[in-house]
């Protein structure tokens, strides 16, 4: 017999039900996907006429090295250099909390965080019309009888990964400021007040009392930035990839996308796709047991 | 406070520094929306000689232009739509879930909380995530854009969050009233977390509004495509978007009909694509820096 208390539970879980089913058929039932590296996978066939190659996809990647060290080379300067800019939304925060007009302070807020709404579609479009070769930058240029250089800044073989970086931060520096200042506005306001009666100045207050408090923040943001080693975003490299830069925005994941769609090897780009989720996966838990060892603490 | 007594030179002079600093900084961030703004309303020939601040001489014709290619405004209700119908979804049901998740009589309550919270640290990659999709008849489908998504972790965990510290005591009364579950979420519990729910609403439209990557593997329809795939295919100059321009270019250059270039455009349909989010953009900030503060304390 069920006591009323457990019916009602029970009854919760029969409507709970239809959700579960949701979340398995949308997140745990695409992992079966990842069957087909062992097959030759070929759209137009049903399961049980694909030919069963055991390892084969695998082995190809070891076959392809020198692709994959080239992706992977894209992949790690990337992340790298995104790493290297980790510091610089802590920075403008700390600057942005010694302005002390408020309505300016918002304003600076309110504008910086605009590029994080929109996708990189737009933020391709806004790129272009400032840096193609008769976008506003070379325009600028020319009217001043500057030299112009011939090719644009989104042709440009050189300083391909240095300006996806800078774009990446132009997108999201004002997003992760906010972080920043959420954790300035939690610093106990105490230890400003006994620093000034010690007599510390404004730099004072920044290196002893701000940046100590900011850096339990920053190290959660670099650690999942380092578990992000392999995941550079599909989006960005979509969009800004051309002819001339190809080999530099070949990241891994975008490559996976081209030998999926471009291609047409749909089982190797699986491969590629589940060997990069499960050392995602594998960094992540690393790092979270790093910082556990270190901190005491989990990121996740 | 004695701010200028305290101030020594150096400290002026990084105050000097970091006022014009943050004012540049913020110039970066905002002016190339303005740049495209005025270039997209500018007459095309100036315009192309360069517009800096001001636009050359107002002119609509590109809006026009734009408006009458049937294509744009069609493929920008699709995003409205499939943004509203996919918000709605998502914070009703995942609110919905949340509220069972504080149910702490419900049978493998923590079971099926993990399960869904480890959603978050899946990732099928594209192949199978297309695969799936695809086996679920979602291809050339509406639903492609409204359906997957709708549960998600991270709302999942800000919800419940919230409703846990929602006081029980009208839940309980409303129960002795003989309430069942879906009168009291309906008439309780969502509204009580409207602050939340509105929060979530912003992450979940905004995300909406920018994807595409769905609609671009996997709908190929005419009518189903959305403004962010069109603004992409006439930055590219698809093939079915190079005969629009071509023939714009040819009327451009006959005069006293419309005046428009390939460049102008391509700007106003990405005006008209970051339009909706500056519109609601107060709204869209105020909720997303409420969703990053209970994230840090939750974090």
């Amino acid at each position: 017999m069920l006591s009323k208390k457990n019916r009602i539970g029970w009854k919760y879980f029969l409507i709970a039900m239809p959700f579960m089913i949701y979340v398995i058929a949308f997140y745990f039932v695409p992992l079966f996907g990842w069957i087909y590296s062992f097959y030759n996978y070929n759209p137009a066939l049903s399961f049980s006429q694909l030919k069963f190659v055991g390892f084969d996809n695998f082995m190809k990647m070891y076959n392809e090295r020198s692709e994959i060290y080239r992706v992977l080379k894209n992949t790690l300067a990337m992340s790298f250099l995104l790493i290297l800019v980790t510091p610089l939304p802590l920075i403008a925060a700390i600057m942005m909390n010694e302005i002390r007009h408020n309505k300016y302070k918002r304003f600076i807020q309110t504008v910086t965080t605009l590029p994080n709404f929109i996708s990189w579609i737009v933020v391709f479009a806004l790129a272009f019309a400032v840096f193609s070769s008769d976008g506003l930058y070379y325009t600028l240029l020319k009217n001043l009888h500057l030299d112009v250089p011939v090719i644009g800044l989104l042709g440009n073989n050189g300083a391909a990964w240095f300006f996806q970086a800078g774009l990446y931060v132009w997108k999201t520096i004002g997003w992760t400021m906010i972080i920043y200042m959420a954790a300035i506005a939690g610093i106990d306001s105490e230890q400003y007040e006994a620093a000034r009666i010690d007599g510390a100045g404004k730099f004072g207050l920044m290196r002893h009392i701000t940046i100590p408090g900011l850096a339990p923040t920053f190290f959660v943001l670099l650690l999942l930035q380092i578990s992000n080693l392999l995941n550079n975003g599909f989006d960005q490299y979509f969009v800004f990839y051309n002819s001339l830069v190809a080999d530099k925005l070949d990241v891994l994941d975008f490559y996976i996308y081209k030998v999926g769609w471009a291609v047409s090897d749909y089982s190797y780009a699986t491969v590629l796709g589940m060997v990069k989720s499960l050392l995602g996966i594998a960094l992540l838990f690393s790092v979270n047991y790093l910082s556990k060892k270190t901190k005491g603490e989990s990121i996740l | 406070m004695n701010a200028k007594q305290r101030g020594s030179l150096a400290e002026r002079a990084f105050d000097l520094f970091n006022y014009v600093f943050m004012a540049l900084f913020s110039f970066i961030c905002v002016y190339p929306f303005y740049y495209v703004f005025i270039y997209s309303i500018s007459e095309p020939r100036l315009a192309q000689k360069g517009v800096y601040f001001w636009p050359g001489s107002l002119n609509f014709d590109a809006y026009v232009k734009v408006f009458s290619l049937n294509t744009i405004p069609h493929a920008f209700l699709v995003s409205v739509e499939k943004t509203l119908i996919f918000t709605v979804l998502c914070v009703y049901f995942s609110a919905m879930l949340s509220y069972l998740f504080t149910k702490h009589q419900m049978p493998f309550r923590r079971l099926m909380y993990r399960i869904v919270i480890s959603s978050m640290y899946l990732n099928s990659g594209l192949i199978p995530w297309y695969i799936t999709m695809k086996t679920y008849g979602l291809r050339n489908s509406f639903l492609l854009y409204v359906i997957p998504g709708i549960i998600n972790a991270f709302y999942i965990i800000l919800i419940k969050t919230y409703i846990e510290q929602l006081p029980s005591s009208l839940e309980e009364s409303a129960q002795l009233d003989g309430a069942g579950f879906m009168t009291i979420f309906n008439k309780i519990i969502f509204p009580l977390s409207k602050p939340i729910v509105a929060t979530v609403a912003v992450y979940a439209s905004v995300g909406c509004w920018n994807s595409w990557i769905d609609n671009y593997l996997l709908v190929e329809k005419a009518n189903l495509q959305t403004i962010q795939v069109i603004l992409y295919g006439y930055l590219n100059e698809a093939q079915s978007m190079t005969q629009d321009l071509a023939s714009m270019a040819a009327h451009a250059g006959a005069g006293r009909q419309l005046q428009f270039s390939p460049e102008t455009i391509k700007m106003s349909i990405t005006v008209i694509s970051v339009l909706p989010i500056i519109l609601v953009y107060p709204f869209l900030q105020k909720n997303f820096i409420k969703g990053i503060m209970l994230g840090a304390v939750k974090g």
